[in-house]
């Protein structure tokens, strides 16, 4: 696989939580009883006209902006032709060859284009697997037909199944922080499609691509295309050739089947729509968008790096997952002298753990004053590392406050001479043979003493004090 | 009740208004008349008189509509019988603005096939008769409203024009169409033929009338992106004379290329002759790139129709044929039986013209073709007030005599076409007869313009003094 390397790009497709659709004056909406949104617009009925929702422009614009594309001023929509009953007009209303937005980039990979688009109907097959092949009939639910969209297409930057994770989880966070899309993608809010090649290191030339659809977790994504990636290397190991198509990828089976080749793609026939005039972004709308934008992720993890003091990897961590850094933002309002935001940051990663990792810390039981607490005892030698974890976990099912916990347990950290010191004691007594080792400079002999002291104390020893209080009187240090 | 027929529609609503005349015998007198339409103008009539204020600007005095305009409950079928018995949910914004101005539908009015036609005989529900003689067509499309309007079934009538199909039905039935500036009226519940060109205007006995019907059409319309703010208010016109008016005389468009009749030659030339008297100074002018805009014109329309008429696919409204037998069947099997065939062929002209690889070879090139008519217009305006011309090669020609000719057919907008390709606004009136049969003049403004091409068309037809009471029997 050494002499192979995959070169990935991405298509996302994202819902905007804009009130009304994209072209009517429905209401946007998800789980309400089937085609109760609609009107003659987004059902395509005879007679019926499309209009602009400015707030979609003005929401495309904040993208556009946040990944540093040229908003274009004037753009045009167009309609791509094909037949579907899930397209009521026999056709979508898009953006083609001026797209609102070009050029830019997220992190470490350039964006192509970003345009706005409207989102098809939903349609359901009555039949025991919910697919298509077998259906008894199929039913056309048109609430979410006409839904804003944008298209995000990204330069074939991605450079594995790992990396595409990693970005689109910035890319993720980028876009709920600017609060254009509840971005979920087991509700379909956020879609994303990849374009997957492979090459040999060192050849700039790209090979024929293969295009996988609807992974509808990031999780399934980065299995998918490793999977795709793989099967391409060994195709081509075996003198074989990847072929155009567009596969789907069964996260249960592991499987990637072709859906359909791109020899028999469609010709979509896109023509400007004459029913709009070119979409203008007015000084006022760009300025509006411009105004709008937050702190985005990238932006938050160099502060956290440069102002706090994170490691880079730690700051990435945090900021690329806004409520994570929401979270940790809070622990350091609410923590005073002691910590530094780093030692902090630690007890982050710590919490997600216990709580899971697709969970919000804010809607845990534990409150980023309980955590500021906690670091503060750990700092201060009031309680050790090991249980401070073991109070998180408390509090993680629980709730409670952290120095009620570690007092009424008797958790509290053994002072550095006195009850410690005995313990210490005992244990070089305990072991002769260790402490001879460690006495001639073996540290790896400190290992059964430290443990024994844990043991006894019942893990509230501070190992590193432990270790000191070993070397002191072994006269090792 | 007859004598209530010979009014003008303006002269009924100031009667109306004046309460001379009752807005409800004014109704059922036309109502009748529409229900006993032999014609076959009508797709549908008002089963009854609706309760009539008399007191709106139009006076109570009933319209027709053509039948592709959306009316909320009744039948909108575009001519097809692929939308028969279809009944919107919804009312077309100018159908709408017309009721609110006091004036009732009367009934839904024949057309061509979603106004592809030049003589209504395209029309799934067969084709509407000239009143002036009944072997003949009434041109097209919107030849219902134009045969109801001259056989006075109706006051007056709207229609739409893409190519022609208000100004030319108008010609070819001795009354008065209008196609305004694009944007002026709202598309919005017009069944769209070809967006870009598609616009709606009156059909009405004269002058006066269209300018009323049409002051109560125009208006910005939020459901409509394309419309635009109608600059002022249309007024009656009122002019007598055509002083300091230039009126420019396109060779392209008059000359042996457009194949004009002896008659319909011979009327124009009488027309200008007239305009010399009232004060108009009548020269040549050049639209060098005119000749072409019947090429790009059956691109665009095409091209755009292609894509408009793809809603009809049989899965939500109107016909559908086989649907047991899988979508692609079902799509290809409604598609087969409810379009029509001059349909069909725009609908596979307009899809090649749009295809992959001949995209600029077809659709482009015609759209910088319609860029250069534009700028003919442009440089044309800078010396004339208007461009005029007849308005149809030919009189109204029978039954028949064209269908098996699309091209021949097509021919008919020869004069009609460039105007809408420009979105310049254009009127036809009137101006006598060629053998018994009316003879259209037209004249052509630039943008928004209507208000002096109202007059001059109204100072016009005061001194031709056309006679359309044959056609009303």
């Amino acid at each position: 696989m050494a002499e192979y390397e995959p070169v990935i790009g991405l298509e996302i497709h994202v819902q905007l939580q804009t009130r009304t659709k994209m072209f009517c004056g429905c209401e946007l909406s998800f789980g309400d009883p089937p085609n109760t949104h609609t009107c003659p617009v987004c059902l395509g009925l005879p007679g019926a006209l499309p209009v602009i929702n400015e707030q979609a422009v003005r929401y495309a614009t904040m993208i556009g902006l946040a990944f540093e594309c040229e908003i274009a001023r004037r753009s045009l929509f167009h309609r791509k032709n094909y037949f579907y009953p899930d397209s009521p007009k026999g056709y979508q209303i898009s953006q083609y060859d001026e797209p609102i937005c070009r050029g830019g980039r997220l992190d470490d990979v350039r964006i192509h284009r970003a345009h706005l688009e409207e989102d098809a109907a939903k349609l359901e097959h009555v039949s025991e697997s919910g697919r298509i092949h077998g259906a008894e009939r199929s039913v056309v639910d048109f609430n979410r037909c006409g839904t804003p969209l944008v298209e995000i297409v990204t330069e074939p930057d991605v450079r594995s199944p790992e990396h595409a994770r990693e970005w689109l989880t910035l890319l993720r966070a980028t876009l709920k922080a600017l609060g254009v899309s509840d971005v979920d993608m087991s509700q379909g809010s956020l879609r994303v499609d990849a374009n997957v090649s492979v090459r040999r290191v060192g050849t700039p030339e790209l090979g024929v691509k293969t295009e996988l659809k609807n992974m509808n977790s990031f999780r399934f994504l980065e299995r998918g295309i490793k999977a795709e990636v793989e099967r391409q290397v060994k195709l081509l190991k075996s003198d074989g050739a990847v072929e155009l198509e567009t596969l789907h990828f069964d996260p249960a089976t592991g499987n990637l089947t072709p859906l359909r080749s791109k020899e028999e793609a469609h010709d979509y026939r896109y023509f400007p729509e004459p029913d709009l005039m070119p979409l203008e972004v007015s000084d006022d709308l760009f300025a509006s968008a411009r105004d709008a934008l937050p702190e985005l992720p990238a932006a938050r993890a160099d502060r956290f790096e440069s102002e706090l003091g994170l490691p880079a990897a730690r700051a990435r961590e945090l900021a690329f997952r806004g409520e994570l850094g929401d979270y940790f933002e809070r622990v350091v309002a609410a923590s005073s002298d002691g910590p530094t935001p780093s030692e902090l940051a630690n007890w982050i990663p710590q919490l997600v753990e216990r709580i899971g990792s697709d969970a919000d810390p804010a809607s845990s039981r534990v409150s980023p004053e309980s955590i500021a607490t906690l670091a503060a005892m750990v700092h201060a030698r009031e309680v050790s590392r090991d249980a401070a974890r073991e109070v998180l976990t408390r509090l993680v099912s629980e709730g409670g406050d952290a120095r009620a916990i570690i007092e009424t347990e008797d958790l509290g950290a053994l002072g550095d001479d006195g009850a410690l010191g005995e313990i210490v004691d005992r244990a070089l007594a305990s072991d002769p043979s260790a402490a001879e080792s460690v006495r001639v400079g073996n540290e790896r002999a400190l290992g059964p003493l430290v443990g024994y002291v844990m043991r006894e104390t019942k893990g509230r020893a501070d190992g590193g004090e432990v270790r000191r209080l070993i070397l002191e009187r072994l006269g090792a240090e | 009740m007859s004598e209530l027929i010979e009014f003008t529609a303006a002269e009924a609503a100031a009667r109306v208004r004046a309460r001379d005349i009752d807005a409800g015998e004014l109704f059922e007198a036309y109502r009748e008349r529409a229900a006993g339409d032999e014609l076959n103008a009508f797709t549908w009539v008002a089963p009854e008189s609706p309760t009539v204020t008399a007191d709106g600007p139009l006076g109570g005095v009933p319209f027709a509509a053509k039948d592709l305009f959306c009316t909320e409950g009744i039948p909108s079928q575009a001519g097809s019988r692929i939308l028969e018995g279809y009944r919107p949910p919804y009312t077309a914004t100018v159908v709408r603005k017309l009721s609110d101005a006091g004036a009732p539908l009367l009934g839904k009015t024949n057309q061509d096939e979603f106004a592809m036609g030049s003589s209504t005989e395209n029309s799934g529900f067969g084709p509407a008769l000239n009143p002036w003689d009944r072997a003949r067509v009434p041109g097209g499309s919107s030849g219902g409203s134009a045969a109801a309007v001259a056989a006075g079934l109706a006051p007056w009538a709207i229609g739409t024009d893409t190519g022609g199909s208000i100004r030319q039905p108008a010609a070819l039935c001795g009354i008065v169409g209008m196609k305004p500036t694009y944007g002026a009226c709202s598309r919005y519940g017009m069944i769209a033929f070809a967006s870009s060109l598609d616009q709606a205007g009156p059909l009405t006995r004269d002058v006066t009338d269209a300018a009323l019907l049409l002051s109560k059409m125009v208006g910005r319309d939020v459901l409509d992106s394309t419309s635009l703010e109608f600059p002022g208010e249309i007024a009656l016109p009122r002019a007598d004379d055509l002083k300091g008016i230039r009126l420019g005389v396109p060779e392209e468009l008059t000359g042996a290329e457009g194949g004009v009749e002896p008659g319909v030659r011979k009327s124009f030339e009488q027309t200008l002759a007239l305009a010399e008297q009232l004060g108009a100074k009548v020269e040549p002018c050049r639209l060098p790139h005119a000749p072409h805009a019947l090429s790009a014109y059956y691109l665009i329309a095409p091209a755009e129709a292609s894509a408009n008429l793809a809603r009809f696919d049989g899965v939500r409204y109107g016909l559908r044929v086989g649907g047991e037998a899988g979508l692609t069947e079902m799509y290809n099997r409604t598609r087969a039986q409810g379009f029509g065939a001059e349909v069909k062929r725009r609908i596979m002209l307009g899809t090649y013209a749009l295809s992959s690889g001949y995209y600029d070879a077809y659709y482009g090139t015609a759209q910088k073709v319609r860029t250069k008519i534009s700028d003919d217009f442009r440089a044309a305006f800078e010396r004339f007030d208007f461009v005029v011309t007849p308005t149809s090669p030919w009189v109204a020609f029978e039954l028949g005599a064209k269908t098996d000719d699309p091209l021949a057919m097509y021919l008919n907008d020869f004069c009609t076409v460039p105007m809408p390709l420009a979105g310049i606004p254009a009127i036809s009136i009137p101006s006598g007869l060629s053998d018994g049969l009316p003879v259209g003049f037209q004249l052509a403004g630039p943008a928004f313009s209507e208000q002096r091409l109202l007059e001059a068309a109204f100072a016009l037809e005061q001194s031709i003094g056309f006679d359309g009471s044959p056609a009303r029997g």
